[in-house]
């Protein structure tokens, strides 16, 4: 792919990301969020984080599968997307749906289990959010800056608990995010595992 | 194909000072499983279902067991507006202008048996219309129950309409339940059946999670879901939370029922 396409293509994905919040930033505008327009907010919002978040984690397998490096170099974009979303999310969650009263946040977010795991994921993806710059993976060194963003399968899996503790009773969709997180957390351990390695090795 | 008009006249039983929730959100915001677990879906899809001709079966512990067609049941009592607050488990709320008459008039009709304790309804269950049916959320057919006392409530109506107009598929038609002082499930929508009962019937959310969501489901700001608190509720239009009021704010007409029930043991 030559460096005028590779552009194309980073500009399409960068603006492709955006689309869902200038819609939902449309529909708010145009009374078209449904008749909770705070729910839906909250719903859309959380549901591109987590949606983001199972997409960037494939991108590396996909880069060692396809044997091309295109896929892996959209991970940051994707990953900070996602923590965009997260913010819009979290800020909703604060401050319109619970009027940023402290005393009842504090009180949810300890009794509440689908709270309590959606607030971890959140305080998760600060640090790698804050380090996701070239400086930082610098600063950290390669092998530490890998190892603290590994934390982004913890992240995304209490993102998935989060969702599925959520549900009435629907868990479709709860359920095939787990199932593609434990598959990508799954291939990159069997990618790490020692056989693995003399196998392919031996290859 | 079924936006009839009715004649009614104003119940002294309405809530009074509400601001009335728009008739699109009324008709547009549903939870009717039976039709999909997203709330635009029964207005996208219960147009399907027929509902005439339309009977339901009045049978169990009564003296005249009947079924009864539903243009007879509208001649039961006469049409009343009954504005009532509506409290889903969800947490979000609405005020809706039901248009029907206390179900105390049919029961009164067929004349329960001292043995009747109970009174469970139960809901349409058409494969041929609802694809919510093929997926394994709750037991089908949609079933709810109320002890006799509180089937026999003035409060607790029959509904056959809203705004003015009969019912819309998505809210229930042509025959639902509103007991506007339970959780907006209790109410059962497209009844087919009305069975007097003994012991205490298995209701389908409580069937689905009975740690969850108990048999009485009063509306009770001071027991939480498991999962998350039913003390405020966002009502329908509004942008912030407003608390939840104790048995939906009806506790002057219904507290009563339950004296000496603990309500965190029968929630």
């Amino acid at each position: 792919m030559t460096e005028k396409n590779r552009r194309i293509l980073w500009l399409a994905v960068f603006i492709g990301c955006m689309l869902p919040a200038a819609d939902l930033l449309r529909r708010l505008f145009t009374g078209d969020l449904g008749a909770d327009p705070v729910e839906t907010l909250i719903r859309a919002t959380g549901d591109w984080t987590i949606k983001l978040l199972v997409a960037g984690l494939l991108l590396t397998p996909l880069t060692r599968i396809l044997r091309n490096p295109l896929p892996v170099r959209f991970r940051r974009m994707i990953g900070l997307y996602a923590f965009f979303y997260v913010c819009i999310h979290l800020t909703l969650y604060l401050a319109v749906d619970q009027g940023l009263d402290i005393h009842a946040i504090v009180k949810d977010v300890l009794k509440r289990p689908y709270i309590t795991f959606g607030m971890m994921a959140f305080l998760l993806l600060v640090p790698l959010a804050i380090t996701s710059t070239r400086k930082m993976v610098a600063r950290l060194g390669p092998k530490r800056w890998r190892q603290l963003h590994r934390a982004v399968y913890v992240a995304a899996s209490f993102g998935a608990v989060h969702y599925y503790l959520l549900v009435k009773l629907d868990i479709t969709w709860p359920l095939i995010y787990g199932a593609i997180l434990t598959t990508a957390l799954g291939w990159r351990m069997w990618q790490a595992m020692p056989l693995h390695k003399t196998l392919r090795a031996g290859a | 194909a079924n936006a009839g008009t009715l004649k009614f006249t104003k119940s002294p039983l309405s809530t009074k000072g509400e601001e009335l929730t728009s008739l699109k959100d009324v008709t547009g915001y549903n939870n009717f499983y039976e039709f999909g677990t997203d709330k635009s879906d029964p207005a996208a899809y219960a147009g399907a279902m027929k509902t005439r001709p339309w009977t339901v079966e009045i049978s169990g512990e009564v003296r005249k067991p009947v079924t009864l067609d539903i243009e007879d049941i509208l001649k039961i009592a006469p049409i009343e507006e009954r504005i009532y607050r509506h409290r889903c488990v969800e947490a979000w709320s609405m005020v809706v202008p039901w248009n029907g008459f206390s179900l105390s008039a049919l029961i009164n009709r067929v004349e329960p048996t001292s043995k009747a304790k109970f009174v469970e309804f139960t809901s349409l269950a058409d494969s041929k219309t609802m694809p919510g049916l093929l997926l394994p959320y709750l037991d089908w057919p949609y079933r709810e129950g109320l002890r006799m006392d509180e089937a026999m409530h003035p409060l607790t109506t029959l509904v056959v309409g809203l705004y003015g107009e009969t019912l819309k598929n998505q809210n229930g038609a042509p025959l639902r339940l509103v007991v506007p002082w339970k959780y907006g499930f209790k109410g059962a929508k497209s009844i087919v059946r009305i069975r007097f009962l003994e012991r205490q019937p298995a209701t389908a959310w409580n069937t689905a999670n009975p740690s969850e969501f108990g048999f009485y489901s009063n509306v009770n700001p001071e027991v939480d879901h498991p999962r998350w608190t039913q003390a405020k509720e966002r009502r329908i239009g509004d942008f912030f939370r407003r608390p939840t009021l104790m048995f939906n704010g009806y506790g002057e007409q219904v507290a009563s029922l339950y004296r000496g029930m603990d309500l965190k043991t029968f929630f």
